[in-house]
C-alpha cells in the first residue's frame, strides 16, 4: 500500500494547531482546537482505512479501480463527526451561559482548590482545632471551704 | 432466537426507550417517575439473569443485526455485544446502583418539592447515562466502546451542569474539555489500532495484534491507556475529578463517582488482558497505581469539604484497582474485580449519605458541620457503615478486597510489588484517618464548636445549587429525613454488606471472572468460533 505524504502532513498540522488552541483558556479557542483535532483524526481514519482512489459504491469503477473503498472507516468517521458536532453545540451553549453569568468565557480555577492550596500549615491546622467555649464548666464537686479562694465557687 | 440473544441488548434498549418516553411525559411528573423506575427495575432483573446465564454457560455473544462473520478469514463487520462474567458483574452492580440513586433523587424531589427544579430534563438524561454505561460494558469492539463512552459523557455533561449556576458552569467547562480531550485521544488510538490491524473487533484484535511488532503494540497500548487513564482518573491524569464532581447535585455526584471512573477501569482491564497481555507497560502501571493511591489520599487529608474529600478518596482507591490489573496474575485480577464491585457500591453510598447530611444540616463542609450524631443517630449509622467499609476495617468487603490485592502483590514478590503493598497499607490507614476526621468533626463535636457552625445553606434543594448562606438558627426546619432517600441509601448499604456476608461465593465468582478474562482463547473462540 502506498502512503501519501500530503494527508499525513495535513493531519500533523491540524493536530498541532489544535493542541496549541486547546492550551488556551478562552473557551472559543479551546472549542476550535477540539474541532481541529477532531477533523485531523477523521482524516487519519480515512487515510489508514484503505488505499485511496477506490469507488465508494460496490460494483462501480472509479479511475480504473474496482475494489470497494472501506465502508467501515467511512461509517466511523460519520459517527465521529456527529458526536463532535453535538458536543460542539453543547460547548457553545455552555460558553454563552458562562459569558452571561460572568461576562467572560475563560476557564477559571476551582476557588475551593485555590483556597485549600493557599492555606499555610498553621492555617490548615487551625481549621482542625475546634473553637473552645469561653467558659469552662464549673466543678461543683469542690468542698465549700475553698469558696474564699479566688476563682473557686465551691458547690454553691 | 435464544433467551440470551433476546436479553443482551435490553440493558441498552430499555433505558434508551425509557429516556424517549420520559421526555414525552415531561409535563406529567408521576408518569415520568414511574417510567424511569420501571425501566431501571427491568434492567436490574435482566442483568441479574445475565449473571446467572454467563456463570452457567460461559461467554455470551450477539452479532447485532446478524452482521456476523460472513466468510472465513473475515471478522464480524457489525456491532458485537459480548457478555462474560466480568461484564455481567459490572452490569448488575451498576444497574443496582443506578436504580437506588434514581430512587433517591425521586424521593428527594417528592419531599422537597421540585416545582422549580429541572426534573423533566433530569430523568431522561439519567436514563441515557444508564444506557451509555451499559453499552460500554457490553461492547465487543473498540468503536462501540467509544460510542458508549460518548453517550455516557454527553449525558454526564448535562447532568453536571444541570441548573447552569455559576459554579456548575465553571466546573462543567473544565469537565467537558478534559473529557473531550480524552475522547479525542481514544479516537486517535482507535485510528492507529485500525491502521495496524485493519479491525476493531476485540476478539479479532486479540488475534491480529500478536502479529504486530512489540514496539508498535506498546505504543498502541500507551495511547489507549492515556485515554482510559483520564476516564478512570489515574494519577497524573486525575486532577480534573475533584474539581468537577463536588459541584454537581448529590445523586449525580454519587452515580458519577460510582460508575464513570469504573467504566474507565473496566476498559483498562479489557485492553490490558485481552489485547495487550504481554505486560510491556506493567511497571509503569504499577508506579501510576502507587502515586494514584498516595497522592489521592494526601489530597483528601487537606480538604475540609466532605464532598471534595470523598472525591479524593475516590481517586486514591482507583490506585488499588490499577494495582491489581498491573500484577496480571489471577489473584491480582480477581482482587481488582472484587474491589471494583465493592468500590462502586461503597463510594456511591457515601455520596448519597453526604447528600442527606447536606439536606439535614445545610452544609457539606467540616467547618460548618457538627453534632450530627446527636441530631440524627440514624444518619450517623448510615454514614459509619460505608465509611468503615471504605477504610477497610475487617470484616467489611473493603478489607477482603484489599487483602486479596496485598496477597497478590506479595505473591508477585518483586521490589515494586512490595512497594505497592506498603503503599496500599499506608493508603488504607490514611483513608481511615480521613474518615475518622470526618466522623469526629461532623458527628461528634457540637455544632457550636465548628469554626463556621453558625452558617448554613438556605434550603434543601434536590438538583439546583444555592450559594446563599443564612444563619443556621434561621434555617427552616427540614424535618426528618425523607423515607424515599433513606431507603435507597439503606439498600445500597445492604448491598455493601451482602458483598461482605456473601464474600465467599462472590469472590469465587470474581475468581472465575478473572480466569475467564485472563484466558484470551476462550473469549476469541466465543466471538469468532461461531462460524463453524
Amino acid at each position: 500500500m502506498t502512503t501519501y505524504v500530503v494527508p499525513l502532513i495535513l493531519i500533523g498540522a491540524l493536530t498541532s494547531a489544535g493542541v496549541y488552541l486547546l492550551l488556551e483558556r478562552n473557551m472559543t479557542r479551546m472549542l476550535l482546537g477540539l474541532l481541529l483535532i477532531g477533523n485531523a483524526i477523521n482524516l487519519l481514519i480515512l487515510t489508514v482505512g484503505s488505499p485511496s482512489g477506490n469507488p465508494p459504491i460496490r460494483g462501480r469503477t472509479s479511475n480504473g479501480e474496482t475494489t470497494t473503498a472501506d465502508p467501515l472507516a467511512q461509517g466511523m468517521i460519520l459517527t465521529a463527526i456527529v458526536i463532535t458536532m453535538g458536543i460542539a453545540a453543547f460547548v457553545l451553549a455552555l460558553a454563552y451561559r458562562s459569558y452571561r453569568l460572568t461576562t467572560e468565557e475563560e476557564v477559571t480555577d476551582d476557588p475551593e482548590d485555590t483556597r485549600v492550596s493557599k492555606l499555610s500549615a498553621e492555617e490548615a491546622s487551625a481549621l482542625d482545632v475546634d473553637r473552645l467555649r469561653a467558659e469552662p464548666a464549673r466543678d461543683t464537686d469542690l468542698p465549700d471551704e475553698l469558696d474564699a479562694l479566688p476563682g473557686m465557687d465551691g458547690s454553691r | 432466537m435464544s433467551t440470551p440473544s433476546v436479553l443482551m441488548p435490553l440493558p441498552v434498549l430499555i433505558p434508551m426507550v425509557g429516556a424517549a418516553l420520559t421526555l414525552f411525559a415531561g409535563r406529567r411528573p408521576r408518569l415520568q417517575r414511574a417510567i424511569a423506575l420501571a425501566a431501571l427495575c427491568v434492567v436490574v432483573a435482566v442483568c441479574a439473569a445475565l449473571v446467572y446465564l454467563t456463570d452457567r454457560d460461559g461467554t455470551l455473544v450477539l452479532q447485532v443485526g446478524g452482521w456476523g462473520p460472513t466468510e472465513s478469514g473475515m471478522g464480524p463487520l457489525g456491532i458485537t455485544l459480548v457478555v462474560d462474567r466480568l461484564s455481567a458483574l459490572m452490569l448488575v452492580v451498576s444497574s443496582i446502583v443506578l436504580l437506588c440513586v434514581v430512587f433517591y433523587a425521586i424521593g428527594q424531589g417528592i419531599r422537597d418539592g421540585d416545582e422549580r427544579q429541572p426534573v423533566s430534563i433530569f430523568l431522561p438524561t439519567y436514563l441515557v447515562l444508564s444506557a451509555g454505561v451499559c453499552t460500554a460494558f457490553l461492547a465487543g469492539d473498540l468503536f462501540n466502546l467509544f460510542v458508549g463512552f460518548e453517550v455516557l459523557l454527553s449525558a454526564s455533561f448535562v447532568l453536571l451542569t444541570i441548573g447552569a449556576s455559576k459554579d456548575r458552569v465553571r466546573a462543567g467547562i473544565a469537565y467537558v474539555m478534559v473529557s473531550m480531550v480524552s475522547s479525542m485521544v481514544f479516537l486517535f488510538g482507535i485510528a492507529l489500532v485500525y491502521a495496524a490491524t485493519g479491525t476493531l473487533n476485540l476478539a479479532e484484535l486479540a488475534v491480529r495484534l500478536d502479529g504486530v511488532s512489540a514496539g508498535t503494540r506498546t505504543a498502541l497500548f500507551a495511547v489507549l491507556l492515556v485515554a482510559f487513564g483520564i476516564k478512570a482518573a489515574v494519577f497524573p491524569l486525575s486532577t480534573w475529578l475533584p474539581d468537577s464532581y463536588p459541584t454537581a447535585p448529590a445523586p449525580v455526584t454519587a452515580v458519577f463517582a460510582g460508575l464513570l471512573t469504573k467504566v474507565g477501569v473496566y476498559a483498562i482491564i479489557r485492553t490490558h488482558s485481552l489485547l495487550f497481555p504481554t505486560g510491556g507497560l506493567d511497571p509503569l502501571l504499577l508506579v501510576a497505581a502507587l502515586l494514584t493511591m498516595l497522592i489521592g489520599i494526601l489530597g483528601a487529608i487537606a480538604q475540609s469539604d466532605v464532598k471534595r474529600l470523598l472525591s479524593f478518596t475516590l481517586v486514591s482507591h482507583i490506585g488499588y484497582m490499577v494495582f491489581g490489573i498491573a500484577l496480571s496474575s489471577q489473584l491480582g485480577m480477581s482482587g481488582a474485580i472484587y474491589y471494583v464491585a465493592h468500590h462502586i457500591v461503597v463510594q456511591t453510598t457515601l455520596f448519597l449519605v453526604v447528600g442527606l447530611i447536606e439536606r439535614q444540616a445545610g452544609a457539606s463542609t467540616m467547618q460548618r458541620l457538627g453534632g450530627l450524631a446527636a441530631a440524627s443517630p440514624l444518619l450517623a449509622f448510615l454514614f459509619v457503615v460505608p465509611a468503615l467499609n471504605l477504610g477497610g476495617i475487617p470484616p467489611f468487603s473493603g478489607f477482603i478486597g484489599k487483602v486479596a490485592l496485598l496477597e497478590a502483590g506479595a505473591q508477585n514478590g518483586s521490589v515494586l510489588a512490595w512497594l505497592l503493598v506498603g503503599g496500599g497499607v499506608l493508603t488504607s490507614l490514611l483513608t481511615l484517618y480521613v474518615i475518622v476526621r470526618v466522623w469526629t468533626k461532623a458527628f461528634w463535636r457540637s455544632r457550636e464548636d465548628a469554626p463556621e457552625g453558625h452558617l448554613a445553606g438556605a434550603m434543601p434543594l434536590a438538583l439546583l445549587d444555592e450559594p446563599e448562606d443564612i444563619q443556621f438558627v434561621d434555617r427552616d426546619q427540614v424535618g426528618r429525613m425523607p423515607i424515599g432517600m433513606v431507603v435507597p441509601t439503606g439498600a445500597l448499604i445492604a448491598v455493601g454488606l451482602t458483598l461482605t456476608v456473601m464474600a465467599g461465593p462472590i469472590f469465587g465468582y470474581a475468581e472465575r471472572a478473572a480466569d475467564e478474562v485472563l484466558d484470551r482463547g476462550q473469549y476469541v473462540s466465543a466471538v469468532l468460533g461461531s462460524r463453524e
